[in-house]
């Protein structure tokens, strides 16, 4: 590993000074992937500005909805009784994710800025236009078993690994951030991008930027809700597809919905049209296999990830059936 | 999730630990040959080093098994290895060293944490516990004892990183069925596939009642 400056600081706007001073420096957290990827020289800071001092740890009432500063840990979130109450996919989706010890390191912003787990990205003896732009797709033609199904270009086929973006993307919540120009508010739906013809960038996050917090509105989402995880092992293994599921039922008829999946494009990717489709219906596994098949429109799968166009369907009927209660 | 003590160190002294080595080295050095003969010259360039050494250090206050420590670590030193390489304590080990299978499992002021994830200097002022830290002078803690009935290991590599995610998994809450435990149990990789005893030891210690 590179050698680095190591600062400390106790406020946010040091915070932000240090890391605008230096465009080889970066915010640690957690450290849990940041570290990992500086053991393998994937990435090799100047200079880690630590920001864990920060006050950015509560997890409050905010307008109805809840706010949930960036530094507040997986495991504590995953727990906290107004996240069971109000918000319970998200508590679903983070325990989906990673161990019992990772989840007591990594933050909500560390969360969202984790980068992909693509072979190709990690070998630094192979092409990857993420880790090296120009290099080349080795996933392209390659080894492709895990790779995307939506929204993918033919510089990048990668997915996002959180599982807790994808119910942040579902509950429609919003990313609160500071940095040298002020503080500004991203809808989470927007703040990972396609890999297009930059996929070395993740997201909308602009140099220099600060995450606060993540707000989520108040939502009649509290109970027919479900987080299904597809992965290869029965748990601490990456999806290779996911649902969030979220349905607001009146008798048998679904009044609203949230829809959205993980491990299938270079960001969480909201189900809008199937979610629309969802209004009005009848609660039935017939309706949840007419927006599954609405949901897949699109898809385009590479040599080892067929099996996804049918596997991602299926956990969308899955997930809404547990969401509603149909065994 | 609150930290008990927020850091104190004084705003001018957060900023940088190592940026002037090369100004440092160059100026040193020059003085330094100019003052004295070629031999002494190899002298001072090997006082360089040492003193260069020392000024890429961050100071760093941990307590570790109940014992306050004054340490002095470069910024890259994960907390896994200033345990094993600078302080001798080799009961938490190093299996892969990035997150994958829970060897190096210590608790950070009671919450169970990899070490190999994470820098030492980020750790200031925190109470660690390593394995070394859980048995009350000669008498093992019950976790221990129970993974020794049980034949929770067999090569005992992972046995440690085990023990201590064990203890953390009873205080947290989550032992609370064979299905809880294996689902909170899955950061610690046993390639000898002890996983049905030491799952067997958890529910002991966890139905025994035993303060853990």
């Amino acid at each position: 590993m590179n050698q680095f400056q190591y600062a400390r600081p106790t406020k946010q706007k040091a915070a932000v000074e240090l890391l605008a001073k230096d465009p080889n420096a970066m915010f640690i957290a957690g450290g849990t992937n940041l570290i990992d990827l500086m053991k393998r020289n994937i990435v090799a800071p100047q200079k880690l500005v630590d920001i864990n001092r920060l006050p950015l740890r509560e997890i409050e009432k905010e307008n109805g909805g809840v706010r949930i500063g960036a530094l507040a840990l997986n495991s504590v979130v995953a727990e906290d009784k107004l996240i069971l109450e109000k918000f319970p996919l998200l508590s679903q989706a983070l325990n989906a994710g990673a161990s019992a010890q990772l989840r007591n390191m990594a933050t909500v912003g560390g969360n969202m800025m984790q980068r992909t787990r693509c072979y190709y990205f990690y070998d630094t003896a192979l092409p990857c236009n993420k880790r090296e732009p120009g290099s080349g797709c080795g996933a392209l033609e390659g080894f492709n078993r895990m790779h995307a199904i939506f929204g993918f270009s033919d510089k990048c086929i990668a997915v996002h690994p959180s599982d807790m973006s994808v119910a942040l993307t579902a509950l429609d919540a919003t990313v609160l951030v500071t940095g040298p120009k002020g503080d500004r508010t991203i809808p989470f739906v927007d703040f990972h991008r396609l890999p297009g013809e930059h996929p070395e960038i993740d997201t909308n996050l602009q140099k220099g930027e600060l995450i606060l917090a993540v707000d989520l509105p108040e939502s009649p989402f509290t109970k027919n809700v479900h987080y299904l995880k597809v992965r290869e092992r029965a748990s601490y293994a990456f999806a290779l597809v996911s649902v969030a599921a979220a349905l607001d039922i009146d008798g048998s008829t679904i009044k609203d919905a949230r829809l959205a999946m993980g491990g299938v494009a270079h960001k969480p990717w909201r189900l809008s049209d199937a979610e629309k489709a969802l209004v009005g219906k009848p609660v039935s596994e017939e309706t949840f296999r007419q927006v599954a098949e609405l949901a897949m429109q699109g898809a385009k799968a590479f040599e080892h990830n067929v099996y996804k166009l049918k596997l991602a369907p299926n956990t969308i009927v899955q997930a809404l059936k547990t969401a509603a209660g149909i065994v | 999730m609150e930290y008990k003590k927020p850091c104190k160190m004084p705003e001018n002294k957060t900023e940088t630990h190592n940026d002037s080595r090369r100004t440092f080295l160059k100026q040193s050095s020059l003085l330094t040959a100019l003052a004295l003969t070629p031999a002494g010259v190899v002298e001072a360039a090997k006082l360089d080093e040492k003193i260069a050494e020392k000024f890429e250090k961050v100071p760093l206050t941990l307590e570790i098994n109940g014992v306050k420590k004054k340490l002095s670590v470069e910024p890259r030193t994960t907390l896994l290895d200033l345990l094993r390489e600078q302080l001798n304590l080799t009961g938490t080990k190093k299996g892969c060293d990035y997150g994958q299978c829970g060897a190096c499992t210590v608790h950070v002021d009671g919450m169970r944490v990899n070490s190999c994830l994470t820098f030492a200097v980020m750790q200031e002022g925190r109470k660690i516990t390593t394995i070394e830290g859980l048995a009350d002078g000669d008498k093992l803690h019950p976790m221990q004892t129970a993974f020794i009935k049980h034949d929770g290991f067999q090569c005992g590599y992972c046995t440690p990183g085990q023990i201590m995610s064990a203890v953390a998994c009873i205080r947290e809450g989550h032992a609370n069925s064979e299905a809880e435990i294996r689902e909170y149990m899955s950061g610690n990789i046993c390639r000898c596939g002890a996983y049905p005893n030491i799952v067997d030891a958890i529910v002991e210690v966890k139905n025994g009642g035993q303060k853990v």
